[in-house]
């Protein structure tokens, strides 16, 4: 039951296919974060967002980051905010009108539309090189390498964020009075 | 012996030729393969936990000194299918008051990562479906988008005990997953690998739970916390709040749930295995046998454990996995570490 | 065939949501979730041009997983603050934040 690999699957042409499914779940379920009406509805679609985009890493053969998305995206970040909605529920708790649209909802909306114009045309204007060498077979030696040996400051100055953000969010959350 | 062995590798090759002689490309040669695969390891997981229940119970009557069901069959064997007919004809129940969209899907949802969990799972010798380089990686990041789901039914119902049992729920499986995780990474060091396949064989020959004890006793404490088996079973205690997020369900739709918290059982009994018990190796027998035998060695550790503690109170419950388990993890990993390094040096 | 433009332009289109939904909502939450929404294509973005420019290299990884802790942070501490202004002001609604304006 070996013969195929996770690489073999990706060679073939199923690739096209699954780019576009995953994009438009991906574009689709960002749109149904914005757009639904019942702040639930949109967490479960940023889930669902997330679980697409870890596709498209794996399309772009970032296994340890497809991994990675779904373990802090969709299992920690989105649980965490469905918890926030869910422990600030009104006191009226009428969830169907929970996330309204603002009084610069027209003017965000051209904003953000001209400005996926001028990168959609920008980006179409370049026509793009492939650079030399081929991806590795797995990320996650590499990455590890580049962590400890070259990124080793941004690996701490990571953590050292981690801890303090960690320590904020629990005095922020009222833990530290008691 | 050896055709035993391979039974299921000379059908997954037979299968191969047939279609390949119909004139197939070999892209839908793939396709077909993946569907059987999927086919394959749905049959194994539900076979697996249509057993289970029977045998919880059985196992459950053993330890409290009485029969456990007895009627239904030799030794009340067909209990379960009296019991998967009674749950297939009851009503299916939607509160008038639940959010009835996200209700029907957390009951959907909470299967796929019950059975995507098996596509990394060795069985027996080159038995593995889609064999990783993250493997390891796969299990534990597909492990955690469980919590959605039961999340998603705890809310959908509008009951404030569903609605409490989620949350527990999900407050437990996200503290519990940092010592899970953690425990494994003993053992990645030592394999030096996240693909499924290498750690098997890293164990040749010595099973590493004799080199990680403390690294599978974490494990252990913390996949059963991760299961919401007693004595954590915190989120589902009957005395307190009924069910838990599963209250409002009836029917198919509880089935569904209670399946895939059996098909979890599997899942981290088989994962237990694979790490820490050398996977599909073993003398005489087939290696799938003694991978099924292994499994439910683990199983019934799981049942023997359940069965014989309280529950513990949900302070209790937290304080555990942050001030005892995750500390105990973090010192093992340092401990490997050390050991490793120094071995290295005096060139062993 | 799949190249780098067009994940440039999935990537720039979920950043243009999330922009929208981060300017547009009135639920601070529901602004957190389009900066979510817009680190995650950033993270697409470095990805997508790691595999195709410098396919050799895990420069893009590397950054992508500095987004993704930064990410976390923001969002612990973001979720945090919203609560504590919940619990005083029973309400998560941005246009009634106006505590700091004279």
């Amino acid at each position: 039951m070996s013969g195929f690999t996770l690489q073999g699957i990706l060679a073939n042409v199923y690739e096209t296919g699954a780019f576009w499914l995953l994009s438009l779940v991906a574009l689709g379920a960002a749109l149904a974060v914005v757009g639904l009406k019942n702040i639930v509805h949109s967490a479960f679609s940023l889930v669902l967002s997330f679980v697409a985009m870890a596709g498209l890493f794996m399309l772009l053969e970032a296994d340890f980051l497809a991994m990675v998305q779904l373990l802090v995206y969709a299992g920690a970040i989105s649980i965490l905010l469905v918890f926030a909605i869910m422990l600030t529920r009104r006191p009226e708790g009428k969830m169907q009108e929970s996330n309204p649209f603002g009084r610069y909802a027209l003017p965000a909306g051209l904003v953000a539309f001209f400005l996926f114009l001028a990168i959609a045309a920008l980006v179409l204007r370049v026509s793009w090189v492939s650079g030399p060498g081929v991806p590795a077979a797995s990320t996650v030696g590499p990455l590890a390498e580049a962590f400890l040996t070259t990124y080793v400051v941004p690996l701490e100055v990571a953590a050292i964020l981690l801890l303090v953000a960690l320590v904020g969010a629990i005095m922020l959350a009222g833990g530290g009075k008691r | 012996m050896a055709s035993v062995e391979t039974v299921f590798l000379s059908g997954d090759q037979w299968l191969k030729n047939w279609l390949f002689s119909w004139g197939m490309p070999e892209s839908w040669v793939f396709l077909c393969t993946v569907v059987v695969y999927a086919v394959a390891v749905l049959l194994f997981v539900f076979a697996n936990v249509i057993f289970l229940v029977y045998l919880e119970r059985k196992v459950a009557g053993y330890m409290q000194q009485r029969l456990g069901p007895n009627r239904v069959g030799p030794g009340g064997i067909f209990q379960c299918v009296a019991d998967a007919l009674k749950l297939l004809g009851k009503e299916d129940i939607i509160p008038a008051s639940a959010d009835r969209g996200l209700f029907r899907l957390a009951s959907l949802l909470i299967f796929i990562p019950a059975t995507m969990l098996f596509v990394v799972i060795p069985f027996g010798r080159e038995m593995i479906v889609a064999d990783l380089n993250v493997g390891l990686l796969y299990f534990i990041a597909v492990g955690s988008t469980a919590t959605i789901a039961v999340l998603m039914g705890g809310w959908s119902a509008n009951n404030k005990y569903s609605l409490l049992g989620s949350m527990r729920a999900v407050a437990q499986m996200i503290s519990y997953e940092i010592p899970l995780a953690f425990s494994l990474l003993g053992v990645i060091m030592l394999a030096g690998s996240l693909r499924m396949s290498e750690i098997v064989a890293a164990q040749k020959d010595l099973w590493f739970v004799v080199l990680q004890p403390v690294a599978f006793i974490t494990y252990f404490i913390a996949a059963t916390a991760e299961l919401n088996r007693g004595p954590f079973d915190l989120p589902e205690g009957e005395q307190e709040i009924i069910a838990g997020p599963f209250v409002e369900y009836s029917g198919m739709r509880y089935a569904l749930f209670f399946l895939a918290e059996y098909a979890n059982l599997v899942s981290v009994s088989a994962l237990a295995v694979t790490l820490f018990f050398g996977g599909w190796q073993g003398p005489w027998l087939p290696s799938w046998l003694w991978f099924v035998i292994k499994v439910y060695f683990m199983i019934f550790l799981f049942m023997w454990v359940k069965w014989t503690f309280p529950r513990i109170r949900v302070d209790h419950l937290m304080g555990l996995a942050w001030k005892f388990l995750l500390p105990v993890s973090l010192v093992n990993v340092f401990v490997t570490g050390t050991a490793i390094k120094l071995f290295q040096a005096m060139g062993w | 065939m799949i190249g780098l433009g067009h994940y440039l332009v999935v990537a720039g289109g979920l950043f243009a949501i999330g922009l929208f939904g981060a300017l547009a909502k009135r639920n601070a939450i529901a602004i957190l979730m389009g900066i979510e929404l817009m680190l995650n294509a950033v993270n697409l973005n470095f990805i997508a041009f790691n595999r195709f420019l410098a396919p050799a290299q895990v420069v893009g990884h590397v950054f992508a997983v500095c987004v993704i802790v930064v990410a976390a942070a923001e969002v612990a501490v973001g979720l945090a603050i919203v609560l504590g202004i919940y619990r005083r002001h029973l309400s998560t609604d941005v246009e009634h934040f106006d505590w700091l304006k004279w």
